[in-house]
């Protein structure tokens, strides 16, 4: 079944065609990457299904229900999920408070419940203390629940950021460029964790990805764009072959040499 | 050198929990508050004195010490000494009145400025419309809206501090939709015209319909009726004095329940949210964030305060005129939060309080003190004018405590615990010698 059907969407800045009439669609459970050049349009493609961007056209349905238009909140709440390939925590708040943050949507507790520290709020903080611990454990920051985001290493903020998406309970998790900037060891454990999140927690994975490895190793299937358009589309083993992903990546010339081989 | 110092560190470490923070607390507050009791007289020592005497109440704060026995403290210094001072005394009520209602607007600003991060520099704009609010409606001026009316009852002043809180609440929201898509440098411009326009027509309201008597101003607003507990408790005192107390006591239950309310919002999902904003807006609203209604929340709730304070203000005051909320007021509050510590309530607090007393008291002081050497003839060139030198004495305070507190004075404590180490070290300090020790650093 269907998780997410991206339709035709196409994204206009001034005259440029960041995203043109690129589909997506992306079964329930399974671990999709989208690749590409630099200037492909892939965070613009992931911003506008998680509702940054507005799209100039097509439609997005998710689980059943067309999301096309909703504010990124509202998205959220249906259950999308995201990270940010420039890692954007909330600096100043420490790591548990991020993960508290994420589950906004999931908590009930406005103004007057605050204020008069109502038995359910005051039950309902307990819980989500909880549970933001327990998020932080899965990503292995249990130590560091406590440390300001902006004070934690860069593998560690990559994991915050992961924790804080899972807050918000989300059926689909769109992950920007997970394993950027990160040595073959931190690779490696951020790869595993990609994995756990769709084994153990039954989480759908859209991520764009640079790191050919971790993209053949982890995905089901792979989505290939250049200069907006999806060029290619497939199993690893038949991306890796495709003539159009090769020339889009190493020019013509290496796509001719790949060819006569 | 260096013994002395470590050997002061020592101590104040070993004073700073246990029995002996009780009793350098204790001591200090019985300390102050004895000669605060004992000179009366306004006069540079007392300033120094009354000064010492607050600065109990950052003691109280920062010390180590069940909370029990902090508030017991507390209201000791702010329900028992200061106000029974105040009977002898009336200009330092006046100064405790005064800073009490600009921490007040300081809290309220901080919950936009500092928890949400929408710099806001028409915030006094809020402050007018609570203070107009009971300024028409308490007076005659109600029938020159709505001829062959007549003003509320005074009593209704209670009532009205709800109203003024709720009516605070309406101008958030209605001043908070033209800028949530606005950020930073252009939600400031935008905040200053909005503030600006407020008191344009507050000067302007008198033609066609006189609303506000333009900048004559409002005068004889109504107070509300001194209860007669008052009376009881302090006999043999003239009803102006009770009536100062009275007022000081109001101004100290609002600011209270200001102090309360922001405070668990703050700690709330409510409060997170907004800090969320503060530090990234776009992953606030991918996280679930609703940004527009929780900026809209922010904006009602910080203008509530100033909207309740304003109502009090007015009735304080019993007249009002525009200039009193012109946007020099505005940054004045800002000034307070920033000084503080953004997004830190015992910051704004602080702020408030110190820069209120170095605008009504301590400057002033100075420049009496200074003109005074001056009529002497020792030291001051003729051309030196210290009251006029008043202001740009400020001025070069604010320079130099953003160069070298550049969070604020007491910033909010998620900040403060990764730029010092020394747990707490400095607290006992403040509270048995009040100057900053550099030596020790």
């Amino acid at each position: 079944m269907a998780l997410l059907e991206a339709e035709n969407i196409t994204k206009v800045f001034g005259g440029l065609m960041a995203v043109n009439s690129v589909s997506l669609t992306v079964e329930k459970g399974s671990i999709v990457s989208v690749i590409g050049p630099n200037g492909a349009g892939k965070t613009t493609f992931f911003n506008v299904l998680t509702g940054i961007y507005k799209p100039d056209g097509g439609t997005i349905r998710f689980d059943g229900e067309t999301i096309t238009g909703l504010r990124p909140d509202q998205i959220t709440q249906r259950g999308i999920a995201r990270t940010f390939q420039n890692i954007r925590l909330f600096g100043n708040m420490t790591a548990l408070e991020n993960v508290m943050v994420g589950m906004h949507s999931r908590l009930r507790a406005g103004v007057w419940g605050a204020i008069f520290q109502t038995p359910q709020v005051r039950q309902e903080e307990t819980r989500a203390r909880q549970r933001a611990r327990e998020l932080l454990a899965f990503v292995g920051l249990e130590r560091r629940m406590d440390e300001l985001a902006k004070n934690l290493p860069y593998g560690d903020q990559r994991r915050l950021e992961i924790a804080r998406a899972l807050a918000t309970q989300p059926k689909l998790i769109l992950l920007d460029e997970p394993t950027a900037g990160m040595n073959p060891q931190e690779t490696a454990e951020a790869t595993e964790l990609i994995r756990r999140l769709r084994d153990e927690l039954g989480i759908t994975v859209v991520l764009i990805e640079h790191d050919m490895r971790v993209v053949m190793t982890i995905s089901e299937r792979i989505t290939v764009l250049d200069y907006g358009s999806k060029i290619a589309e497939g199993k690893p083993e038949e991306i890796r072959t495709n003539p159009r992903v090769i020339e889009a990546y190493l020019g013509r010339g290496a796509a001719l040499e790949a060819q006569m081989r | 050198m260096n013994k002395t110092a470590n050997h002061a560190q020592r101590v104040s470490v070993q004073f700073n929990r246990g029995l002996p923070a009780y009793v350098a607390l204790t001591l200090y507050v019985l300390i102050t508050s004895a000669l605060l009791l004992s000179n009366t007289r306004t006069s540079l020592l007392t300033d120094i004195i009354f000064v010492l005497f607050l600065m109990g109440m950052l003691a109280i704060y920062r010390a180590r010490v069940a909370g029990g026995y902090k508030l017991v403290l507390a209201a000791v210094v702010l329900l028992g000494v200061l106000p029974y001072f105040g009977t002898r005394n009336a200009f330092y009520v006046e100064l405790a009145i005064q800073a009490a209602i600009f921490v007040t607007l300081a809290l309220g600003l901080n919950v936009v400025v500092g928890f949400a991060g929408l710099l806001d520099l028409g915030y006094v704009a809020f402050f007018a419309v609570g203070a107009y609010l009971w300024g028409i409606l308490s007076t005659p001026q109600i029938a020159q809206i709505a001829p062959g009316a007549s003003p509320v009852e005074p009593w209704m002043f209670y009532l009205f501090l709800a109203i003024g809180l709720l009516v605070g609440t309406i101008f958030g929201i209605l001043l908070g939709f033209p800028v949530l898509r606005l950020r930073g440098d252009y939600l400031a411009i935008v905040t200053l015209g909005l503030g600006e326009v407020i008191r344009v027509l507050a000067v302007n309201l008198d033609r066609p319909v006189n609303i506000t008597n333009g900048s004559q101003g409002i005068k004889d607003v109504a107070r509300p009726p001194l209860p007669d507990v008052l009376r009881a408790l302090m006999p043999g005192l003239g009803d102006a004095q009770i009536y100062q107390i009275f007022i000081y006591l109001m101004a100290l239950a609002v600011l209270g329940l200001t102090v309360l309310v922001v405070y668990r919002l703050k700690n709330s999902r409510v409060g997170r949210a907004w800090e969320a904003i503060r530090e990234d807006d776009v992953a606030a609203v991918a996280m679930g964030v609703p940004i527009v209604r929780m900026k809209l929340l922010a904006f009602a709730v910080g203008a509530s305060f100033a909207g309740a304070m304003g109502v009090l203000f007015a009735a304080k005051q019993q007249f009002i005129n525009p200039p009193t909320f012109d946007l020099l007021r505005s940054i004045g509050i800002l000034a307070m939060v920033i000084l503080g510590g953004m997004g830190s309530i015992p910051g704004a607090i602080f702020g408030g309080t110190l820069v209120t007393l170095l605008d009504l008291q301590i400057l002033p002081r100075i420049a009496m003190e200074l003109s005074a050497l001056k009529r002497q003839g020792i030291g001051i060139p003729d051309w030196f004018d210290p009251a006029q030198y008043q202001r740009a004495l400020f001025g070069l305070l604010l320079i130099l405590m953003m160069i070298f507190r550049p969070a604020g004075i007491l910033p909010d404590e998620r900040r403060r615990e990764e730029l010092s180490e020394g747990e707490g070290v400095e607290i006992v300090e403040t509270a048995t010698s009040p100057q900053p020790e550099a030596a020790s650093s």
